[in-house]
């Protein structure tokens, strides 16, 4: 078990590196640089700037120095944000933005699968019609739609929850974020619990338990729970992926202080630093993500073997 | 194929979808012979006016004092447009990759799909962003970078389909007539797999509306003074508060495209029996 799991992280390192070089070197071959402004700074001051900075080295020294500094756990100086390091502001965004996604996913998980579950269970019912007719709706219309209708709703009609904005540690600003967040995931899930738990029941396992004359809830929850949640799953690292995406407007809807802002915001001003700050922690989040499903999958299904 | 079409016309979800979407089209094409409004003109003595205090302004004006009328019909038509070539492109890479992947069989095969393997582990939508910001944004430049994220998933259905219709026997009929393998991918495995790709395609248009209406949302797609239903959205999602109708009009209208673009994929799917990869 640890030496797969080793082994697996051993395999993650070059992803990681590859996904590295190639956004240093694009971010690199693009037109423009961090200290482009509207009226042309003087060549001698240019000139200090990119010195101070290392730019005026050839690009393979910097890149040396680049990976030298990550090696120390140094993301480096930001560009734009002066008197900042690109570990700081990261640092200073990356909890909201985790505790955001961390409520989104926990919430898609803990409604989707008893939803799914439940549909399954009064198959072609109104309550399962009334799911997949829900499931579409949520996958079908993205969270930059749903959260300004929310927030129109609960924040401007109703004035229940605000609209937009942050104070440390409250949670009603978090809501609806997390809402729109996770609505697109758990559709997918009630939709994989759904159509995995019809089959599942079919199957001759259950058949011998009811045979037996075990109660539902045991049924359902030791017997066909785990194979069930297979296909949920390895929908686990997409689904990470939907929100992280989702969280880069969603935050900047809600106006929430996380790193969502930086990727788009550091790519337009250059700021190559910090782009590649944002390109390895979300890269890194989702190959770590990749590792626990494999994990998870052969915690649910005990065939798969650990010394694949 | 028939009892396809009837078991299709079984599904009234499907069925309405369709004619929404149709209605919607329609409208996108045909609405603007019926406004009043110019498209970039500036209504000075109507900036944001909601919908019912002007009989000028069916669905109200923006900050601008622009017609909203004209520019969700506007947004409408760019979002569909951008929409079908992108899926196009996307398909057009998916099906010729995953054709040729599964008739090659074997190492050529392997090492295709471990690319694409790859692929779909990179954080994708964030180079397209990376992209779309460092080079440019013209509308070409956009075709292309959302179509090249859409067709992973296609290659890896028409690549399975593609194994199991290589084994039949008019395939092996075709070899036996004298047929190169480029005549027998374009020519006989290729029309086969019309199920799983009609099927494919439908999904992929939402999916690339809804990208696209990403990127515009966060400023890098379609560039003002032209509109698409993302920078739209976007231009409401920031006036909820003082002017609600900016995102009403744009935001229903988005969704609804969506949701029945949805909804005639999985009729379809269920019509045609396409199991998913």
């Amino acid at each position: 078990m640890v030496r797969y799991f080793l082994k697996r992280l051993a395999g993650a390192v070059p992803t990681l590196f590859i996904i590295i070089t190639i956004a240093f070197f694009l971010i690199r071959a693009a037109p423009g640089g961090p200290f482009d402004q509207e009226q042309a700074l003087p060549p001698e001051i240019l000139a200090n700037l990119e010195s101070a900075y290392g730019l005026d080295q050839p690009v393979w020294v910097q890149y040396g120095r680049y990976l030298r500094g990550l090696a120390h756990g140094d993301f480096g100086p930001s560009f734009k944000y002066k008197d900042f390091s690109v570990t700081e502001l990261i640092g200073q965004g990356f909890p909201v933005t985790l505790q955001l996604g961390v409520m989104a996913l926990s919430l898609a998980l803990a409604i989707g699968i008893p939803l799914g579950t439940l549909a399954a269970l009064r198959h072609n019912s109104a309550a399962d019609y009334a799911t997949m007719s829900l499931a579409v709706i949520g996958i079908a219309i993205p969270p930059f739609v749903v959260l300004p209708f929310l927030g129109l709703f609960f924040g401007v009609y109703l004035g229940w929850l605000p609209v937009a904005g942050w104070e440390p540690g409250s949670i009603r600003h978090l809501v609806l974020p997390v809402i729109a967040l996770c609505l697109p995931p758990l559709a997918y899930i009630a939709r994989l619990t759904r159509g995995s738990m019809l089959e599942i029941l079919r199957s001759q396992f259950i058949r011998t338990a009811f045979a037996k004359g075990l109660p539902l809830h045991v049924v359902i929850l030791r017997h066909a729970m785990r194979p069930v949640l297979l296909p949920v799953a390895s929908y686990l690292a997409p689904a990470v992926a939907s929100i992280m995406t989702g969280s880069l407007v969603v935050e900047s809807i809600a106006g929430l202080p996380g790193i969502g802002r930086y990727l788009v915001q550091g790519a337009l001003n250059r700021d190559y630093t910090l782009v590649m700050g944002m390109v390895i922690i979300y890269s890194a989040l989702l190959i770590a993500m990749g590792l626990l499903v494999d994990l998870l999958y052969a915690w649910l299904d005990p065939r798969i073997g650990f010394d694949a | 194929m028939s009892g396809a079409v009837r078991r299709w016309r079984a599904n009234p979800a499907a069925v309405a979808a369709l004619a929404v979407i149709a209605a919607l089209i329609g409208l996108a094409l045909v609405g603007p012979l019926f406004n009043p409004n110019d498209i970039r003109a500036l209504d000075w003595a109507n900036v944001a006016t909601s919908p019912s205090s002007t009989g000028a302004h069916w669905f109200g004006t923006d900050r601008l004092g622009r017609d909203l009328f004209a520019r969700t019909l506007e947004g409408t038509r760019v979002s569909l447009t951008v929409g079908l070539v992108a899926s196009l492109i996307s398909l057009t890479i998916g099906i010729s990759y995953g054709a040729v992947a599964g008739y090659l069989g074997g190492r050529a095969d392997q090492l295709m799909m471990r690319f694409i393997e790859v692929l779909s582990g990179l954080p994708l939508v964030f180079f397209v962003i990376f992209l779309t910001v460092l080079f440019g944004r013209s509308p070409y430049f956009l075709f292309l970078a959302i179509g090249a994220v859409g067709w992973l998933t296609m290659a890896r259905i028409v690549r399975g389909q593609t194994l199991s219709i290589r084994r039949r026997e008019f395939i092996e009929a075709a070899v036996a007539s004298g047929a190169g393998p480029v005549r027998i991918v374009v020519k006989h495995i290729v029309p086969n797999l019309l199920g799983p790709v009609i099927v494919y395609a439908t999904l992929t248009v939402p999916q690339i509306i809804l990208f696209e209406s990403f990127l515009s949302f966060l400023g890098l797609g379609i560039q003002e003074p032209h509109a698409s239903l993302g920078t739209l959205i976007a231009e409401g999602a920031g006036e909820v508060e003082a002017a609600p109708w900016i995102l009403w009009v744009p935001g229903t209208l988005l969704a609804l495209l969506l949701l029945c673009l949805n909804l005639v994929g999985d009729g379809l799917r269920d019509a045609l029996d396409v199991k998913e990869r």
